[in-house]
């Protein structure tokens, strides 16, 4: 038993490292000028993994129904992007403003360079992170109270109040009130180039698969620690688990700030895939992305949670996009092709898949729970 | 005092203007295997959740191992309102929640079963462990409690093996039969190493035989773990073969205590189970 267990953790790590080297081979060899759309795809759907594996932790593996996903998103993004503008874009980004409030940029405190840049852009996802925890700390004893879909209300309105909050004009001079945050470092800044300023190695898109891929592996440690088992044990029957000496707000309180740390650096993460932080972005349509790519994925299950990211960003932003284009084939324009006509598929295609899929993709399976049967690919992570 | 593991003290649970348990007194001590009986909705069940910290008392303490865990009097609009007796005697409100009274020393079983469905038969025990886990969230992800969750398991498969669950072991907790998902229901309270056990009802829904392993099982654990054991029951078998003592719990109030000689002779506690005719 234990041994079948072992070796089922060294073929995922395995697959988890050959999917890291096949991106890096993958973005050096394709050109992504010309394949913009692959690239987005990925990085999208290593962000968009990490927020649902995040958020399946609350709502799939401690039963929690939170939909605050996108507002600790917002604190993780703008973070980030407040802790590594470099000084000297300061006065541009917050021309409004007349400069920042703050002044410093971390991977300028940590000497700058490479050493500097990675330092600095780890030391701000994670600041992103624990700011997000403090959040979800202060909010978590009275919101936890409450029970399933009132528990959804409750957070579905915090992620409203955080986003007007950060549109503040009062707070312009921090958060540049509605307008973007920029020019601090992204996916691309990890491109490495030689003295002449070109890449000759490019390393964006490994690098959002490697940051998504240790922040998973870290809550997939979680869950199978004797913490998460109680996290189960609270989801399956909470009489039951209180009665077993779990203490329910002790718990439910450490599932909703892991998740949220988790959400805070996916956003910041986020931020470094879009090149900017806006807080109109985090909207609560965010949240329903996440929502239904857990849903789709299969609640209580991370590998669900990761295929089913990929799949629904690939889907949504690049396999139907012919769709929203005019086409003419031969002479005759294609009816219904037109802008935004991708939507009403992409809607329709997962009708079905729910459909067909009542549990999700992967039910509450993993991965490896599948090996046996069939090779399925190891998109998990 | 030491002998005293469970004492119930002048308890009284009022929900609004219904006296579920009224003035409740009873003791339980070292060793012993007591019954708390009754007919349908005598509140045994509600004493039960008070003892657990699942209700708080109106009025009374509870005291556990010579230390008062639970302590009530009752106060805003109940003040009114109270039909019991003993009122300013108490003073304090104390009100554990069930993890805090389990982590005390008490584990107890469910009426209707309560397993984690989810979980294997072996999971099931191995997460009543955690409350008795040290490691905190951080170096139980990091997998630095690496001793620790081995112990555990090792701890779990014994008891296991002690429970004669260790052959199905992986199998779904809710795929057992149901005579089996009872004694799994009792193997996960013995993980959380209780000193005092509570079964409510251990025996509901089973057929004679099975009743009779039961029985015995009861018997065998509270030798091997050295436990206290108090349960409700409705089997008069089972209550009858192992009991030191029984208490006789009507309509919310104690009727009779003793041996199972004397109940069973009590014409109180007959009447209370078979009724009286209107003109007797």
């Amino acid at each position: 038993m234990k041994q079948t267990v072992k070796k089922s953790t060294w073929a995922v790590l395995l697959c988890v490292l050959a999917l890291l080297a096949a991106v890096v081979v993958l973005e050096n060899v394709l050109d992504p000028n010309k394949n913009i759309m692959v690239f987005a795809a990925l990085k999208k759907g290593a962000v968009y993994a990490l927020v649902a594996v995040s958020m399946n932790l609350l709502n799939g593996f401690t039963g929690l129904f939170s939909l605050g996903q996108a507002g600790f998103m917002l604190l993780g993004a703008y973070t980030y992007a407040i802790l590594t503008i470099p000084a000297a874009q300061r006065d541009t980004v917050y021309y409004i403003y007349n400069g920042s409030a703050v002044n410093f940029s971390l991977p300028e405190l940590f000497g700058g360079g490479t050493a500097g840049l990675v330092l600095g852009v780890l030391a701000a996802l994670i600041l992103g992170g624990c700011v997000a925890a403090a959040v979800a700390w202060l909010i978590g004893l009275p919101v936890l109270r409450l029970k399933s879909d009132y528990l959804a209300i409750a957070t579905l309105g915090f992620g409203e109040i955080i986003r007007a909050v950060f549109q503040w004009d009062k707070l312009g001079p921090v958060t540049n009130g509605a307008n973007a945050l920029k020019s601090f470092p992204t996916f691309s800044s990890f491109n490495i180039q030689n003295a002449a300023g070109e890449t000759v190695l490019r390393l964006s898109t490994f690098t959002a698969f490697l940051l998504a891929g240790i922040c998973i592996a870290v809550i997939v440690l979680l869950i199978n620690s004797t913490y998460g088992r109680a996290f189960k044990a609270i989801r399956d029957d909470e009489v039951a688990a209180e009665a077993m000496g779990i203490n329910l707000s002790k718990h439910k309180r450490l599932a909703f700030v892991i998740s949220s740390f988790f959400a805070g650096v996916g956003g910041g993460m986020f931020a470094m895939f879009a090149n900017q932080a806006q807080a109109k972005t985090f909207t609560t349509a965010m949240t329903y992305e996440i929502l239904l790519i857990v849903v789709i994925g299969g609640i209580g299950s991370v590998s669900g949670s990761c295929i089913a990211a990929f799949l629904y960003v690939a889907a949504s932003e690049w396999w139907l996009r012919f769709l929203d284009a005019e086409t003419f084939v031969g002479g005759v324009k294609v009816p219904l092709l037109r802008n935004g006509f991708r939507m009403v598929v992409f809607s329709v295609v997962i009708m079905i898949v729910v459909l067909f899929f009542r549990r999700g993709l992967m039910g509450d399976k993993e991965l490896p729970d599948l090996f046996k049967k069939r090779r399925k690919g190891g998109a998990a992570k | 005092m030491s002998e005293n593991v469970l004492k119930v003290e002048n308890v009284t649970m009022q929900f609004g203007g219904v006296v579920a348990v009224d003035n409740l007194n009873l003791e339980v001590n070292k060793g012993e295997i007591v019954a708390l009986i009754g007919p349908n909705g005598a509140g045994k069940t509600t004493a039960f959740n008070v003892i657990t910290g699942v209700y708080q008392p109106t009025n009374g303490a509870v005291w556990f191992q010579g230390e008062k865990i639970v302590e009530n009097h009752p106060q805003g609009k109940m003040k009114q309102q109270y039909k019991g007796g003993h009122a300013g005697e108490y003073t304090q409100a104390l009100a554990p929640t069930p993890d805090k009274v389990t982590r005390l020393g008490m584990a107890r079983t469910f009426q209707n079963i309560r397993l984690w469905k989810s979980q294997t038969v072996f999971d099931n025990v191995l997460i009543a462990k955690h409350c008795r886990a040290a490691s905190n969230v951080f170096s139980a992800t990091f997998r630095l409690n690496r001793k620790e969750e081995a112990r555990q398991r090792e701890n779990v498969l014994e008891l296991l093996e002690t429970v004669g669950l260790a052959d199905v072991k992986d199998e779904l907790a809710t795929s057992l039969p149901y005579g089996k998902q009872r004694r799994l229901e009792i193997a996960r309270a013995l993980a959380a190493e209780p000193k005092l056990l509570l079964l409510d009802e251990p025996a509901a829904g089973m057929n004679p035989q099975e009743t009779e392993e039961l029985t015995a099982f009861i018997g065998e654990i509270r030798d091997r773990f050295q436990l206290t054991v108090f349960l409700i029951e409705h089997h008069m078998n089972l209550v009858m073969n192992i009991s030191d003592r029984i208490y006789v719990l009507d309509f919310g109030k104690l009727i009779a205590q003793g041996d199972p000689a004397a109940i069973q002779n009590d014409k109180r506690v007959i009447e209370a189970y078979l009724g009286v005719s209107e003109d007797a």
